[in-house]
């Protein structure tokens, strides 16, 4: 069967430094996997190009979701089609309320699904129900979006927006910093109860701590651009007693 | 590693700003126009065609006596060329409107029926628009007003200046020129002397006004200027909101707008003015618009009286306006909220005077600057606290928000406190939209156009949301964004 996201021979230039060199990746549909690298070693890279960002120069290689070259696609229309990236560093946008915009949000995409719209009264009550599990404090979603949220309140808001848009495949950049560790707790539940057949993760992270809560299918280890090693949950945990240069040397 | 920060390039803006502009079209009627130039002889005949008493008339020349000796203002951070007052027309009437004197509402001439419904304002008493009373305003005059006589059961006048001059020629003596005297400045003196219609309003003692109240201002003929003149009287203890809105055709030239608001608010009295200006801003290029030149001041003469001015300020070539409140009544209040958005080559200078006279006055400053293109956005504002004004107190905020490399937002706040116990406080900002906001909403599926408008709105929003509901809508689609779904 194809994977959902397949990633094979990437290379990425971002204002002319090459970040991505050739990176391979596979992410069948219903697995959750993680990418586990260094600092600088392009993570943040990968997720964003993933999501089709501006400034992000494909120079080699191709990303196919569904078994569809995306690499041409704007934001939006990989949005539309199920990708989610839940920011490392999620934006504030003053003034707009976080309902309204989520709102706004979940019926551009079943708008371009041929699905009806949510009305005002559906919406608050499917986002009611997902506050409950979230444990989240429902005076944030009537706040301006991330406006003045604290670091653990503006990742809650990340994984509340993907728990509204039920995405196909959700793309967590270091969602796990600046966490504590309750709220780490309740993010990880939060995905937990997401993971089905139907959805994939890719959990991009720098420590181990996150991938006890979120137990991987497969661990990739990312380094100078290109995946160097992949393995069972069991690499985590070794990736974080021996540390990535050494694992590296093991590969190498 | 950091995320590269991206602003936005020139051509990105202009695909995100480039708006429609919807109101551009001319109507083809029959029209009366006084040939162009300025002279005692025209001024004349301007009082005579609309019957005027004769003290209304030696008001006018006596405006016009001192508008000669006066010189075009140029201390506004806007420039256009010389502006020729002998090209302009002076007068400009609908044959049909004007001939056998006013008309009922079954009357109108189709075709001006017709245009105000493409503007969205149909001239009917249905009950769907039953909140709000409309006095449609043409060219130099009015052609109907709506809900007028279910107005009067609870005698509140609302009416064309015209007709009030009229029917209530010792209302409009008495107030006229109270608040902005026809020595005022240039444009307000150019105004009382050729002001041709507008809108007349009095509420009585204790009176809350129970619809909306609006004007509607079309400019149609081509190379005339409208100079209307609008009066609100709240008598003691009464309540009115008023909203003007205003659109002209799509032409080559500039045209000059040049009107006068003048309000006044007696003890308890509260007036809520709201403007949703869309005149014709020009092309891409700066080619053709509105010079937006208006003086509109309020005057809290009364104690505990309140004035609130919110604008929307969207349109015109060029805005020069500095909606004001002398706050004369000991405990009156003094609100100015305000958003000015200029696209392309638009210009505005813009903001408020508050005038601290009786004790315990208060005033709130919150303007919005939204540059976009080439747009310059000038916030221009005067704090002024006079000996007697004890235990004054002053908030303003005035921020700015720049989209793309090419726009301008500045700043100019002027403080002048005669008065120890004043307190004022004065917070500014600026900000851009960057490429991450952008790819913010773009990720969650969000089109860039809807993004922008998304975000140019919640930067707007403590202004909008002081806008009567109805407006509210109307000023939300012209900064870009649908309404549907206003949750929250």
């Amino acid at each position: 069967m194809t994977p959902l996201l397949e990633i094979s021979g990437l290379h990425v230039e971002v204002e002319g430094r090459e970040i991505l060199r050739g990176l391979d990746l596979e992410v069948p549909l219903g697995e959750t996997h993680a990418v586990m690298g260094p600092n600088g070693s392009g993570k943040s890279t990968l997720a964003h190009v993933i999501a089709g960002r501006e400034g992000y120069e494909i120079t080699g290689g191709v990303i196919r979701y569904g078994g569809e070259d995306v690499s041409e696609l704007e934001p939006e229309e990989r949005a539309r089609k199920g990708v989610f990236l839940a920011f490392q560093y999620p934006v504030e946008i003053p003034g707009v309320n976080n309902t309204y915009f989520l709102k706004a949000a979940i019926n551009e995409i079943r708008k371009h699904r041929d699905q009806p719209e949510l009305d005002a009264v559906d919406f608050l009550s499917l986002m009611r129900d997902r506050v409950k599990l979230l444990d989240f404090d429902e005076d944030l979603i009537r706040r301006p979006v991330n406006e003045g949220f604290s670091g653990g309140e503006k990742k809650r808001n990340e994984i509340l927006q993907m728990t509204v848009l039920e995405p196909t495949l959700a793309v967590l950049d270091e969602t796990d910093s600046g966490l504590d560790i309750d709220a780490l707790r309740i993010v990880a539940e939060g995905v937990n109860r997401m993971r089905s057949p139907e959805r994939s993760f890719l959990v991009i992270t720098h420590y181990q701590r996150l991938l006890n809560h979120i137990v991987p299918d497969r661990v990739h280890v990312l380094q100078d651009g290109r995946i160097v090693e992949s393995g069972g949950s069991d690499l985590a945990l070794r990736l974080e007693a021996e540390g990535y240069t050494k694992a590296a040397a093991v590969t190498a | 590693m950091p995320e590269p920060q991206r602003t936005l390039g020139a051509a990105e803006v202009e695909q995100l700003v480039e708006r429609e502009y919807a109101y551009g079209f001319v109507t083809d009627i029959e029209t009366e126009v006084v040939p162009p130039g300025l002279s005692e002889d025209v001024i004349r005949l301007i009082s005579e065609k609309k019957e005027e008493p004769q003290w209304l008339l030696d008001w006018r020349l006596k405006a016009y006596g001192m508008w000669q000796g006066m010189t075009e203002p140029n201390w506004a951070k806007v420039s256009y060329p010389q502006i020729d007052y002998d090209a302009i027309s002076y007068y400009a009437a609908p044959k049909s409107a004007v001939a056998d004197g006013p008309k009922s509402l079954d009357d109108i001439d189709p075709e001006l029926r017709r245009t105000y419904e493409k503007l969205g304002i149909p001239l009917v008493e249905q009950q769907r628009l039953a909140g709000v009373a409309v006095d449609a305003v043409f060219d130099s005059v009015s052609v109907a007003t709506t809900f007028k006589e279910k107005l009067a059961e609870l005698g509140v006048i609302f009416c064309s200046f015209s007709e009030a001059v009229k029917e209530h020629p010792e209302l409009v003596r008495k107030y006229l020129g109270t608040v902005v005297p026809h020595t005022d400045n240039f444009f307000a003196s150019l105004n009382s002397a050729v002001f041709s219609d507008g809108s007349f309003v009095y509420v009585p003692k204790g009176v809350r006004c129970p619809m909306e109240l609006s004007t509607y201002f079309r400019i149609n003929a081509s190379e005339t200027g409208q100079f209307e003149r609008t009066l609100i009287i709240a008598d003691e203890g009464s309540y009115v909101s008023y909203l003007e809105g205003c659109t002209a055709p799509m032409r080559d030239e500039n045209q000059l707008h040049a009107a006068v608001v003048e309000l006044v608010a007696l003890e308890d009295a509260r007036i809520k003015y709201s403007t949703v200006q869309n005149w014709y801003p020009g092309d891409k290029n700066g080619v053709g618009g509105i010079y937006n030149f208006v003086t509109k001041r309020g005057k809290c003469a009364g104690a505990r009286s309140h004035i609130s001015w919110t604008q929307v300020e969207t349109g015109s070539a060029i805005t020069w306006k500095y909606p004001s409140c002398i706050l004369l009544g000991d405990d009156s209040i003094g609100e100015f909220y305000s958003v000015a958005l200029t696209a392309n080559r638009q210009q505005a200078d813009t903001g408020t005077k508050m005038i601290h006279i009786g004790r315990n006055t208060k005033s709130t400053i919150i303007s919005k600057g939204i540059s976009a293109g080439h747009g310059q956005n000038t916030y221009r504002g005067q704090v002024k606290v006079l000996p007697g004004a004890s235990n004054a107190r002053n908030f303003s905020q005035c921020d700015s928000l720049l989209i793309g490399p090419d726009s301008g937002a500045h700043t100019v706040p002027y403080i002048d406190v005669a008065n120890p116990e004043a307190q004022l406080e004065h917070e500014a900002s600026t900000s851009r939209i960057g490429e991450d906001q952008l790819f913010y909403c773009r990720q969650r599926g969000i089109d860039p156009e809807e993004a922008v408008s998304l975000i140019v709105n919640g930067f707007a929003r403590d202004v909008l949301s002081e806008l009567p509901m109805e407006f509210a809508v109307e000023a939300q689609k012209l900064l870009g964004v649908s309404l549907e779904g206003a949750v929250g």
